[in-house]
């Protein structure tokens, strides 16, 4: 018989005492692999999404609701800006790509995005079958709208009005087909319907025609007129990065946000949120190495009998100890498991909730380097307090404690 | 088999014992008998090497304890002496079955099957082998503990008290299962006790 299986039987018999312990340990672990997931996966997912682009024009508000809908596509647009004052910026020589987006229409909660094909280019989104929008209403789908809604090449859909499926009126005149579907690129993309911008003006021009008839003006006003939602920049220059928002933000009725720098402030504020949470989980690992130290400690004197007799049997001091040990080790290594599973099924089931409200879903993934670290911390705690716990071990008198009995 | 020459031990107080020099031959039995409290437990401790001696030397299977390291010292108790409580020791969070194989795992990692189950056979103990330590009579405990005194043959079984809770039907009972299974194993026995009844049924006699 192996001094494991001795260590399992005994942790098992006092199932009280274990439950407790195990259930610290699982509450702390969780909550750490919880939390660094999120913030691990959140992070790697807004610096994909943000890569191709240095900075983003749009209408004057918050600098981060801008980056948040023009970029990331989460909220709503600061508003719209006119495509004649961009083009000044288009062309400022610091500068090397220039992309307008202009949306405004769902479709069952997936948003359409009218742009240039450069968009898809900038995000490496290739086609998996079907071809490229080439005229208006023409669409092709990012792989999750199209897996999600079961879109096919050649499909035909009407467009909502608004970002959210809920609400808004159907543009039923002006059904759009899929003529493309995107591979997965693991960025925002594989959430957008993309088409071009005319398809959004048009949709949205024959709306007003409709209510308001005989006020569009001629065709040269309503080219002056033409807005996009934002303009998404790619400098040529790192230059750029410290000149033209300043100068688009005091000379200009529009405003630039650098989307690098508003999701480090988003991250930071976000940071300090999981900062606590891991603050209360180790606190919580602290408290269930306590507790394992104090069921350890009551057991070992519990057993004095028991450890004495294994010393009759033969067994060495240090075996004594290592069994108090393996005790110890085998709870944190089961509460740890458990608790990175259960943290893996929180992120599971957050994602399914995100995935439905934002269109951020998270993967749950194998076991990654910081969680190796948790595991040895977490080992580290338990093998203390069984030391700790078992220095009674050392001084056990087998004699006098056999004959006590 | 078992030599003692000007064995001593000095206790915590201060106070010193000596004892009279015991000689035992391999399969031998021999009763030491005294009354409380002159050292007789002190001795089983000193033969089983768990307390230094003060002085003398301890031979045991033509080893000398003495010239033991620590860790030697646990490896031959384990292998070469068996112990048969006056009050019960068992692990109780393994069953019966479990109990014994575990006396069988030390120092050598041994699993004799069979042995475990001639013994418990003999000692009526078939079935209960699943059964935890706790819920076992006095009887069925005072037998497993006898089962793990001698599971591993042990060439020296040291019994002490083995009577002494037991009735007078009991205890002839007990004194014939301990020499027959220390002959069937061919070990020395040594019983140390207090009570009076086991004298007639050894010849082999030392008075503390």
């Amino acid at each position: 018989m192996k001094l494991s299986y001795l260590a399992y039987r005994n942790m098992v018999s006092k199932p009280l005492n274990l439950l407790l312990s195990l259930l610290l340990l699982l509450l702390s672990v969780s909550l750490v692999t919880f939390v660094i997931q999120v913030s691990k996966q959140l992070d790697g997912q807004l610096s994909k999404n943000i890569a191709p682009f240095d900075m983003v024009v749009g209408a004057k508000g918050s600098p981060l609701q801008l980056v948040l809908s023009s970029v990331l596509h989460i909220d709503v647009p600061t508003g719209n800006i006119k495509l004649k004052e961009v083009a000044a910026i288009q062309r400022h020589p610091f500068i090397q790509t220039t992309i307008p987006v202009s949306y405004g229409d769902n479709y069952k909660g997936y948003r359409i995005l009218g742009t240039e094909t450069g968009y898809l280019d900038l995000y490496n989104a290739q086609l998996m079958e079907g071809k490229l929008y080439e005229k208006s209403f023409e669409v092709v789908a990012g792989s999750t709208v199209a897996q999600k809604l079961g879109l096919k090449v050649g499909d035909n859909f009407v467009s909502s009005h608004g970002l959210a499926s809920s609400g808004g009126e159907a543009h039923d005149d002006h059904p759009f087909v899929i003529t493309g579907i995107l591979k997965s690129t693991g960025t925002v993309v594989d959430q957008l319907l993309i088409s071009n911008l005319e398809s959004i003006w048009e949709v949205h021009d024959h709306g007003e025609d409709g209510h308001q008839e005989g006020e569009g003006g001629t065709l040269e006003e309503q080219e002056e007129e033409k807005e996009i939602t934002s303009l998404l920049v790619k400098f040529k220059s790192p230059l750029g990065m410290v000149q033209l928002p300043r100068f688009i933000n005091e000379n200009t009725s529009m405003q630039a946000a650098l989307p690098g720098f508003e999701v480090q402030r988003l991250m930071g504020l976000l940071g300090s949120g999981a900062q606590t949470v891991n603050g209360i989980a180790f606190v919580i690992l602290l408290v269930s190495g306590l507790s394992i130290f104090i069921s350890l400690l009551k057991t070992i004197r519990e057993r004095r009998q028991e450890l004495a007799l294994l010393r009759i049997y033969g067994l060495r001091t240090g075996q004594l100890l290592w069994l108090a040990l393996l005790e110890g080790l085998l709870l944190a290594a089961i509460g740890f498991l458990s608790g990175w599973f259960v943290g893996r099924l929180g992120i599971w089931a957050v994602s399914r909730y995100t995935q439905d409200s934002y269109g951020y879903g998270l993967q749950v993934t194998g076991p990654d380097k910081m969680e190796f670290l948790l595991l040895g911390l977490t080992l580290g705690i338990a093998l203390m307090a069984a030391l700790l716990a078992s220095r009674s071990i050392f001084k056990l008198n087998v004699a006098k404690t056999l004959s006590d009995a | 088999m078992v030599k003692t020459l000007n064995l001593a031990y000095s206790y915590v107080n201060g106070a010193e014992i000596a004892f009279p020099d015991i000689e035992l031959t391999p399969g031998e039995h021999l009763l030491v008998i005294g009354p409380s409290g002159v050292g007789k437990t002190t001795l089983l401790y000193l033969l089983a090497g768990l307390l230094p001696p003060l002085r003398g030397t301890i031979s045991i299977a033509g080893t000398e304890l003495n010239s033991l390291t620590r860790k030697e010292l646990d490896n031959f108790r384990g292998k070469h002496i068996g112990i048969v409580f006056q009050q019960y020791h068992f692990i109780k969070s393994l069953n019966v079955s479990d109990n014994l194989r575990l006396r069988q795992s030390f120092p050598e990692n041994a699993n004799d099957k069979q042995r475990r189950h001639e013994l418990s056979e003999r000692l009526g103990l078939t079935e209960y082998l699943n059964e935890k330590v706790m819920s076992l009579s006095q009887g069925q405990q005072q037998r497993l503990s006898i089962a793990l005194g001698m599971i591993h043959r042990p060439q020296l079984i040291l019994a002490d008290e083995p009577t002494s809770n037991l009735d007078d039907m009991n205890c002839v009972k007990v004194i014939d299962l301990l020499k027959e299974e220390a002959e069937i194993c061919k070990s020395s026995l040594l019983i140390i006790t207090h009570d009076l009844r086991v004298m007639s049924h050894f010849q082999n006699r030392v008075m503390l």
